[in-house]
């Protein structure tokens, strides 16, 4: 009763004594312990997981007491592994375990905000116009009025205000949008759905239904490897993590495991234990490199010199000196090694050209069916030219014939043969491009010639267009390789001591790497594979994939893998893990999430490209065409700078286009109804006589803005957004610290396709809403911020590549404050929308435009030289030589009602993904009795109710293959249908499961195994990418079928690319101008910006969290070498400045033997909102890492229409790299932290 | 007037300040075991505690019981054992005054490190700080009494005090006449202990009714019975 009390009973407290008095037995309170019991005792327990872009998808148990969430810790309950193999758990790390600090921080966004400035105007419209529409138009009609809210972006000023008030202003600004600009002016961005998918399904469904645009998110950050279609016709797909235990040697390519797959890597640890051998590539001595039996430090943006050589070695002694049977054997069936390229005399030599096609010949090798996408080989039986199955002219137009069994098209056994060098007619001189030769300020270039001519075996074919030339891609690649095969001739090594390129004598001087470190690394790697038969892997990470030539780094690694015959071997392979968080029921997903069940096609958006056009960073583009043009290219044909391809590549169905055209599509079909025509005729006419052109050809004319932005799981300005200074400038009007001139002040030249205007637009978004938990740059920088709920207060699904788990997010408890879900959010403002629109929009008619696209039957439109219609080398034709057109009708006022509804078309049209589709009839009639059907009368009654994110998540459940076992097979029996085999036994033994949400949140599930994905779930193999194309003998979408080492569409060859090469980083010239020109007296030097992963945080998130911050030091941080911190006079912990004609930054330095002499290193994403000064340069505050870059896209990204180089969303498309940056770096000398008021700060932005 | 302030000051505030010390304490015994410590921050930083520390309570643990013993003991228990006042007095000025410096060096060391170390400035409480303050200041006080005590070596005034103190914990009225013309520093001296007493509920202090004495004598195992109380 009374502790007191208690103790005045001392002298009768001992009541009993034992062991001789040793002991006393007590009758004290005991109360005191129930704080010991009450410590693990809780409300509730739930799982859940954080949806920060980190891949781990790591389980976690969320605890409640007393109805606050206290804390996290990991769950240990994974389904088991098999008896051979590890565990998975624990997964987690310190980030996420910090996670539950956010609910109920000073940074949690707790009401709807919005900034002062257009609230007031809005308030006052408001009481003018009774219609929001009108009061809208109103304001962003009034320049002076617009740009007073535009201008102070990014300066603080945001009010408190309620659901209602800002659903209306969203609302309207979306209906008056829609109206006068057109639905693809209203874009939405938010990244990687599989870390909460129905979040993301949130706002994609609503921008789907009104025609708004989504953005593309993993090409932007530059996390696509863009070499992964090329070669495999795959977005990207990668082992599980666990199938690193099943590996015997592994290289960790740039790649820190340890920190940046922190669940994963006791996978790692495990196998070494297991006794295989580890190899760590990175520059800097990185966290992996501990794991690392050899280190090689290969210098920064050099590593496909590395590559090259060791492959150089594996040909060397694995296929000339003593073949071996698993390598060649492995290369015959599943490469496009033993097909034939065409060889054409050009300046007085031969360089390669295209593949040889069935259409070719003058009988097309008896092939009716699509010839010319028909590739061809040489048999070795017969010795006669055959046209094996398996290539995309296979794959559509035909059934049963579209697999890698050795057979021509007439089911015909061959053995298809790798060399013609025994049967060739001729040995002839080619040309190979060479750019190791460019000089580059800060790389070193080696001493030969740009075209380098070595001897290869050919054959001469008679071809219906005369005789011909060829060679197979084979002795094509052995002679890039710089091998000598005693066919006499230079530029060929006989030892790895000589200077040829690629040897590994060469590359010791650009990289820096021992070459006999490189030949050892490289015979240890094919033998092991050779033993194993394919137990080689590589783990490769961004610090290989963000270089502007990333393609050449990755491809030199996975040609060594497809040469050691690893890919789809279990334990083997190139293992990816660059932001591929892995979607596993996708194609339960996008019906959600683009409302395929209500129309189709989807508006989607390459976000690179979309960025680089509309903030305006191709008005500052350094980078010529012809630096990075082949020697052996026609320089005519590619005149103009990087836009002008990106307007062509739209122009010619290969890339999306958003905003789409200069003219409101709705207004447009009605134009056309108005002159009596189609759609699609009347605008081709009006494009064809220039009345009418694409956004892309006048970003700077305000018909073509992007004027409604939505972003929500992402911090796109505080995190991914490169060139962040540009979006501040062009996009949002606001401050900035760009310090360079564009290329009308500098007098640079000119794009040819666009529209130059003198004054580049400024603030052309008139309304910015960002949804989000915490107070991010993003939201700074925002017109309307909404609370959204934490990964701890809704519903949702997540998966990764990691694992092969699928489990959920739960709400542990209801959102705080005012927050809401995403998906009350999203359905909130689309029941505002409908009503708003009444009035203003009916049921319009929306003409849409779509890119050829990757696995349909379109993606052989162009099988030849490119032609521009525009330019009069063609018709135009939708879908063939121009971007497919397609009416969509829209009733805008029901779209609250087709939001919270199946729509019909999956009953009437069915479902599918990666081109192939099934009948779904069965699983919405399940889904109709598992969430009901809308009573209400309107266009979605009858139809099954989505109203709450758990209806949402057991939508995508109940249509996907991977988590509906009966789907599955139906989605295996389709693709056999295309290639002839049984596959259905891949899910039979799982056929009669349906996961539900509730099973989901008992207990992670494993997924099943679907052909969506090339790898399978099973108990006898780990999941591992490639698995299906070799035991089941699927062929991988590309043009041969096969794994694609040689590139021929045209763009390709005359980029030089067409089989792997070196080429240095390219020369951004983004510091000769500033350097020395805005000293403070501190020595400045000339460093290389490096940004990779970070440690204390996943990209932005938990950057601003304080338990994260006190683990390091509370700020930016820049990391820089022992040897320039001294030269520059820099020590730690000092302030230091970077910048360059981009922008600058400012950040502590950490002055570290990790880092090599040369670079920064500076962790991405380090948010500007906490511990950051004002920058001596811009004299506004800090900066983020992006603030010092700019993208820079590749031409060779813009291909389309072209089997595997084909548009698919965030499959292919120009990606956004920064390493190859430089910035000026110096100690600053005067830190001010600007703390001054607003009405002072204003007049920066002003 | 004056009468009136002497009367308040010494006569009744003595037992606002215990009343206060002792209910408080008790109030906080049950309400707030979690409170119930010594609030070390041995944790953050060692550095100056273990000298400071250990001079500072073996100083101030002699001066307590010194007070205790020399205020209350009445005056026949003494002589009758053969201590005469003024000796009495030397013994309380030379071994007070010895330990009184010791507990001084503490003391400042701990006073210093609280106000100047960050850590340990960082998560200090108002009152963390204020006790150490209030301490130093009266141990001053304390020490500055010993040249006045030096000017009358007969144990006048000590026989005052006592008196004083002796009517205070007894109940008996008049107390406050003992201290008719008793030197400054005694009376701020008087003063500021009994705002110590005031303070004590509401400081760390209160870990002195805990000092873990039973400790020593306890058994090898202790066994609590279930369901007990």
């Amino acid at each position: 009763m009374s502790h007191f009390l208690d103790r005045l009973l001392f002298f009768r407290k001992n009541v009993d004594t034992f062991s001789s008095d040793h002991g006393v037995v007590t009758n004290e309170d005991r109360t005191w312990e129930k704080a010991y019991r009450g410590r693990w005792s809780h409300d509730r327990v739930v799982r859940s997981t954080h949806g920060a872009n980190c891949t781990g998808s790591c389980s976690w148990k969320i605890y409640v007491k007393g109805g606050i969430v206290t804390w996290e810790t990991q769950q240990t309950d994974y389904p088991r592994t098999r008896p051979d193999l590890p565990n998975h758990e624990p997964r987690g790390c310190s980030r996420g375990a910090s996670y539950s600090w956010y609910l109920y921080s000073g940074n949690r966004v707790k009401y709807p905000m919005v900034r002062g400035r257009l609230l007031r105007l809005w308030r006052e419209a408001k009481a003018r116009h009774t219609d929001p529409v009108l009061a809208w138009k109103s304001i962003v009609d009034d320049p002076k009025a617009s740009a007073s809210y535009k201008s102070v972006r990014g300066l603080g000023g945001f009010v408190r205000s309620t659901w209602d008030e800002v659903e209306e202003i969203v609302a309207a600004a979306n209906v008056h949008t829609v109206k006068t600009h057109g639905p693809d002016r209203v874009i939405g961005f938010s990244p990687i759905p599989a870390m909460s998918m129905v979040s993301y399904a949130a706002g994609s469904r609503y921008l789907s239904l009104i025609g708004g645009v989504c953005m593309s998110f993993y090409d932007w950050y530059c996390d696509l490897p863009p070499s992964s279609p090329q070669t495999w016709g795959e977005q990207t797909d990668v082992p599980e993590s666990a199938d690193w235990y099943n590996s015997s040697f592994l290289i960790l390519w740039g790649s820190n495991v340890p920190q940046t797959r922190t669940p994963d890597a006791h996978f790692f640890t495990e196998v070494r234990y297991k006794g295989a051998k580890a190899v760590v590539v990175t520059p800097d001595y990185s966290e992996a490199s501990k794991f690392a039996d050899a280190w090689l430090p290969a210098k920064q943006g050099t590593d496909a010199a590395l590559a090259m050589a060791m492959g150089h070695v594996i040909l060397r002694e694995f296929y000339l000196d003593k073949p071996r049977p698993y390598f060649t054997g492995y290369a015959k069936k599943f490469t496009d090694l033993p097909f034939l390229v065409r060889l054409v005399e050009r300046d007085g030599r031969y360089v390669a050209d295209r593949l040889v096609r069935a259409s070719d010949f003058a009988d097309a090798l008896g092939e009716v069916n699509n010839p010319d996408w028909k590739t061809v080989a040489i048999d070795e039986a017969s010795g006669s030219v055959v046209a094996p199955a398996g290539s995309v002219g296979f794959r559509w137009g035909e059934k049963g014939r579209w697999n890698l069994e050795e057979k021509d098209g007439k089911g015909k056994a061959v053995d298809l043969r790798l060399s013609t060098l025994g049967i060739h007619d001729d040995v002839v001189g080619v040309g190979f491009p060479y750019f190791g030769g460019q000089k580059h300020p800060h790389f070193t270039e080696s001493a030969h010639d740009d075209v380098l001519e070595r001897r290869v075996p050919a054959r001469r074919l008679r071809l219906k267009d005369g005789e011909a030339l060829v060679a197979t891609v084979y002795d094509l690649l052995l002679a890039n390789y710089g091998l000598d095969r005693g066919l006499g001739g230079d530029n060929v090594a006989k030892s790895y001591d000589d200077d040829v390129p690629y040897t590994p004598a060469w590359q010791e001087k650009i990289t820096g790497v021992d070459r006999r470190l490189a030949i050892q690394t490289a015979r240890e790697f094919a033998d092991n594979a050779e033993k194993t038969e394919g137990k080689s892997m590589v783990i490769i990470g961004a610090a290989m994939n963000h270089w502007y030539h990333s393609d050449m780094n990755y491809r030199s690694v996975i040609n060594m893998l497809v040469l050691c015959g690893c890919v789809g071997k279990s334990g083997g392979g190139w293992s990816h893990y660059v932001g591929q968080e892995k979607l596993r029921p996708q194609p339960g997903w996008t019906a959600l999430a683009f409302a395929l069940d209500w129309n189709r096609p989807p508006r989607q958006m390459n976000s690179t490209s979309f960025f680089y056009n509309h903030t305006s960073q191709w008005r500052h583009e350094r980078l010529a065409v012809s630096e990075i043009l082949s020697p052996l290219a026609d320089k005519a044909k590619y005149g103009g700078s990087l836009i002008d391809f990106n307007v062509r590549s739209e122009r010619m169905g290969w890339l999306p286009s958003a905003p789409q055209l200069e003219t409101n599509p709705i207004e447009l079909t009605k134009q056309a109804a108005a002159a009596g025509q189609e759609p699609a005729p009347y605008a081709i006419g009006r494009l064809k006589d220039g009345t009418l052109r694409f956004s892309a050809e006048s970003p700077d004319d305000p018909r073509n803005f992007p004027r409604n932005l939505f972003v929500w799981r992402s911090n796109l300005l505080g995190s991914s957004g490169k060139g962040h200074e540009y979006f501040l400038k062009y996009l949002l009007g606001t401050s900035h610290g760009v310090q360079g001139k564009d290329l009308g002040a500098e007098g640079g030249e000119k794009p040819l396709e666009v529209e130059w205007k003198e004054k580049g637009a400024q603030g052309k978004l008139d309304l910015l809403v960002t949804l989000d938990f915490r107070m991010s740059t993003t939201c700074l920088y925002s017109d309307i911020v909404l609370p959204t709920a934490t990964w701890y207060e809704k519903h949702d699904l997540n998966t990764s590549d990691m694992h092969p788990f699928i489990h959920p997010l739960s709400a542990a408890v209801n959102p705080v404050w005012q927050s809401r879900s995403d998906w009350d959010i999203f359905k909130g403002v689309a029941r505002k929308f409908s009503e708003v629109a009444k009035g203003h929009l009916g049921v319009e008619k929306d003409l849409v435009l779509t890119p050829i696209m990757h696995d349909s039957p379109g993606e052989i439109a162009q099988p030849f030289e490119p032609k521009d219609w525009k330019r009069g080398e063609c018709d135009p034709v939708p879908g063939k030589t121009m971007p497919s057109m397609t009416v969509v009708e829209r009733d805008y006022p029901a779209t609250y009602a087709k939001f919270t509804a199946l729509g019909p078309l999956m009953s009437k049209i069915g479902n599918g993904g990666k081109g192939i589709a099934w009948n779904t009839q069965h699983e919405v009639e399940a889904l109709a009795k598992l969430n009901g059907v809308v009573s209400a009368p309107g266009v979605a009654q009858g139809q099954p109710r989505i109203e709450t994110d758990i209806d949402a998540a057991e939508t995508i459940l109940m249509l996907a293959p991977e988590t509906n076992g009966e789907v599955a097979v139906k989605a295996w029996a389709a693709l056999g249908q295309a290639t002839g085999r049984e596959h259905t036994h891949l899910a039979r033994t799982r056929e009669d499961e349906k996961l539900r949400f509730r099973d989901l949140q008992a207990q992670p599930r494993k997924i099943i195994s679907s052909p969506t994905w090339s790898g399978i779930e099973s108990e006898h193999v780990t999941y591992n990418a490639g698995y299906t194309n070799v035991h089941e003998l699927i062929p991988w979408r590309t043009l041969t079928g096969r794994q694609q080492l040689y590139q021929d569409h045209p763009w390709m060859r005359d980029f030089g690319e067409a089989l792997c090469l070196y080429k240095p980083p390219i020369d951004t010239r983004t510091t000769a101008s500033l350097y020395g020109s805005r000293s403070n007296g501190n020595k400045e030097l000339v460093l290389n910006f490096i940004t990779p992963h970070q440690k204390w945080g996943i990209h932005s998130t938990y950057t601003d969290n304080l338990l994260m911050l006190t683990l390091s030091r509370g700020g930016p941080i820049v990391w820089i070498s022992e040897v320039d911190a001294k030269d520059a006079g820099i020590v730690d912990n000092d302030w230091i400045e970077a910048f360059n004609i981009n922008g600058a930054l400012v950040a502590r330095a950490v002055v570290s033997q990790r880092v090599p002499k040369g670079m920064v290193l500076m962790y991405h994403a380090q948010e500007k909102i906490v511990n950051v000064p004002g920058s001596e340069i811009t004299g506004a505050r800090g900066g983020i890492h992006n603030s010092v870059t700019r993208a820079c896209p590749k031409p060779t990204h813009m291909i389309g229409g072209y089997a595997q180089l084909s548009y698919g969303f965030n499959y292919h498309g120009t990606i956004g790299t920064n390493r190859d940056e430089f910035v000026i770096v110096r100690k600053m000398s005067n830190v001010d932290w600007l703390e001054k008021p607003l009405a002072q700060a204003e007049k920066v932005g002003a | 007037m004056r009468p009136f302030i002497e009367q308040a000051v010494f006569g009744i505030f003595p037992y606002v300040a215990l009343t206060v010390f002792l209910v408080g304490s008790l109030i906080r015994f049950d309400r707030e075991q979690y409170g119930w410590r010594s609030g070390s921050s041995q944790m953050l930083r060692a550095r100056q505690l273990r000298w400071g520390s250990n001079l500072f309570h073996v100083g101030i643990l002699f001066l307590l019981f010194g007070h205790f013993f020399g205020l209350l003991t009445p005056h026949a228990v003494y002589t009758a054992l053969g201590l005469s006042v003024p000796d009495k007095q030397m013994l309380a000025i030379v071994s007070g005054g010895f330990f009184g410096v010791l507990c001084f060096i503490g003391l400042s060391m701990l006073l210093h490190r609280r106000l100047f170390d960050p850590r340990i400035r960082k998560t200090s409480s108002a009152m963390d700080i204020a006790i150490l303050a209030l301490l130093w200041l009266q141990l001053v006080l304390g020490l500055v009494t010993v040249p006045y005590s030096l000017g009358h070596p007969d144990g006048e005034v000590m026989l005052k005090l006592a008196d004083w103190a002796q009517h205070i914990v007894t109940f008996r009225s008049g107390a406050a006449g003992f201290l008719e013309g008793v030197a400054w520093p005694y009376r701020a001296h008087l003063v500021l202990g009994m705002v110590i007493f005031l303070a004590f509920p509401f400081s760390r202090l209160v870990h002195i009714w805990s000092a873990p004495i039973w400790y020593v004598f306890r058994r090898y195992q202790i066994v609590r019975r279930r369901g007990a109380a």
